[in-house]
């Protein structure tokens, strides 16, 4: 007894294919760019075509790279501590809803705050090094995480609750294996959107002070009339989110395998009646 | 012997008076039912048995007042609440598991039971890939291997088609006959509660109180037989009429949902 595993490979295949029709208009987009800027009259230190931002790119490798990995390091170690935060804020908001009323209008009031503004303050109170972009990451991170696993504990099925308060579970249990799995969808949905919001915290944070990162890395460049290595860096900086950004869709295909079952076309309702 | 008793318990939500006067009892190894219209108060009836709200009145098991866990009951809500999230298996070991039972140990304990409940291969399946008929079993079976004394039903097969019904029915009276748990079921169909109790009681519509108490001394098996149907007939016709007559000609949605 087991699930027909021979579909996956499919399903993961038509995925694929339908991905083709955006490769299809992001190849046309850069197309379209490249004939202008080659043939447009324009300067190269305003819009360098595709092909040049490409060459660049690889004649300045090593530099892109050393500048990559601050990146990556402060997007990741920001975004877990995001995510711990969000963990723990809300299952202590969860067991104390006056904390929430507490809590929430300052995490609203933390939306609200300009980034352009924010984060030279951050650094000019942390320094250079890598606390301030961490907390740069989890301050734009860290809110749709938080808003999407207090609203999913509270979607938990009332019954379910009830039920296993009658078998005898206590607050702990019921959180752990009713509320905490009935969130999960809401936390995956908030998931994707706060980690495209990551790795543009810590360019900004870079951009406001560091001594490596893309974020430094696009600063100088634009500085020594270089739009081909802005959009160099800029190019690896989306690639980074893109890549983040199905981490998290293949985690919650691994962490929520019951979903796909739901999709399956119930073959198995037809042995029905088989008593 | 009797095991519960209620005595005019009451309750009533803010303004809203939903049981008015509920007095019954429920024997060792007996099949009781309740009987009602759609809204009248019969799962906050459990509710209050589980302890999931408070109310008025006296509630005794075995003489003893009800502590506010429902530890002596085993319970299935009305809708099967099965957790999506977990296999067939461990949903009905779940309560097992809160009992504080290690899982391999809980799976260990439900998995004999898999084939008399008609589930046998589905161990391992997600509760998505099972029949609305299949999903009532688990949750029964989920329901009973708690072993606690008394079992509580909420119209557990409310939300199936008719054929299926009829067939869950059935089988639950074999089982029933195998097992003899002492047993509560709420339920608005009565030709299930003539097919499967030994007392059904009836409640008014909302604030329910209990308007009649009818013994059902059909002998069992029940399923075959045309003088048992008959008999069977004559007590659902009885029901039907104290049931409209109390409700003063309301329709009773005993289809509804
Ligand atoms: N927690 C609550 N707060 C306020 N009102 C409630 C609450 N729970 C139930 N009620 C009300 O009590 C009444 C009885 O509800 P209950 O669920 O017990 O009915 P029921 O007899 O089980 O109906 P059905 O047969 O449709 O399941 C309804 O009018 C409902 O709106
Ligand atoms: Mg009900």
């Amino acid at each position: 007894m087991s699930l027909p595993r021979s579909r996956q490979p499919r399903r993961l295949g038509t995925a694929f294919a339908r991905t083709i029709p955006a490769v299809i208009s992001l190849a046309l987009l850069i197309a379209v760019w490249e004939l202008y800027a080659r043939f447009g009259g324009i300067a190269p230190t305003v819009l360098p075509a595709p092909s040049r931002v490409l060459q660049q790119a690889w004649e300045n490798r090593a530099a892109l790279a050393e500048n990559t990995l601050p990146t990556i390091r402060a997007t990741l170690a920001g975004f877990a501590c995001s995510l711990v935060a969000a963990f723990v804020l809300s299952a202590l908001v969860d067991f104390a809803p006056r904390l929430r009323r507490a809590l929430f209008p300052i995490l609203i009031a933390s939306q609200t705050l300009p980034l352009v503004a924010i984060a030279p303050l951050v650094v000019l109170w942390f320094g250079f090094g890598l606390l301030p972009k961490i907390l740069l990451v989890a301050l734009v991170t860290f809110f749709p995480m938080m808003v999407a696993l207090v609203e999913g504990y509270a979607a938990t099925q009332k019954e379910i609750a009830e039920m296993l308060a009658a078998m005898g579970a206590g607050r702990w249990r019921i959180f752990r294996s009713a509320r905490l799995p009935s969130a999960l969808p809401y936390f995956f949905a908030g998931l994707r959107v706060s980690i495209t919001y990551a790795v543009v915290g810590a360019i900004f944070a870079e951009y406001a002070g560091a001594a490596k990162g893309l974020g430094i890395y696009m600063l100088s460049a634009k500085n020594n009339f270089r739009p081909d290595l802005v959009l160099a860096a800029v190019t690896i900086s989306s690639a980074l989110t893109l890549m983040l950004f199905g981490l998290a869709v293949l985690i919650q295909h691994l962490a929520m395998p019951w979903e796909r079952a739901g999709r399956e076309d119930g073959q198995k309702s037809s042995t029905e009646g088989g008593r | 012997m009797t095991r519960l008793e209620l005595r005019d318990v009451r309750k009533s939500f803010g303004a809203l008076e939903v049981l008015a006067d509920i007095s019954l009892h429920v024997g060792e190894g007996e099949f009781v039912s309740i009987l009602g219209p759609s809204g009248a108060g019969k799962s906050t009836l459990f509710q209050l048995l589980t302890g999931a709200v408070r109310g008025e009145g006296e509630m005794r098991f075995d003489g003893v007042p009800l502590d506010d866990h429902g530890s002596r009951f085993a319970f299935m809500p009305q809708r099967d609440a099965l957790m999506p999230w977990r296999r067939v298996i461990d949903n009905a070991a779940l309560g097992l598991e809160v009992q504080g039972m290690r899982r391999r140990a809980a799976r260990e304990r439900v998995a004999p039971l898999f084939a008399e409940f008609g589930l046998a291969g589905f161990e391992r399946a997600w509760p998505a890939e099972l029949s609305g008929g299949m999903r009532q079993r688990v949750a029964l079976l989920r329901t009973v291997v708690q072993a606690r004394d008394m079992l509580l039903l909420d119209e557990p097969f409310g939300a199936l088609d008719a054929l299926t019904r009829a067939a869950m029915q059935r089988w639950l009276e074999g089982m029933w006959r195998g097992h003899r748990w002492t047993a509560l079921l709420i339920t608005h169909d009565v030709r299930e509660a003539v097919l499967l109790s030994d007392r059904i009681y009836v409640l008014s519509a909302r604030p329910a109180r209990v308007i009649s108490e009818i013994p059902v001394p059909l002998p069992r098996p029940r399923t075959e037989g045309a003088a048992l149907a008959r008999e069977a007939a004559a007590i659902e016709a009885g029901i039907l009429d104290t049931l409209l007559g109390a409700t003063n000609s309301r329709p009773f949605d005993g289809e509804a949902k």
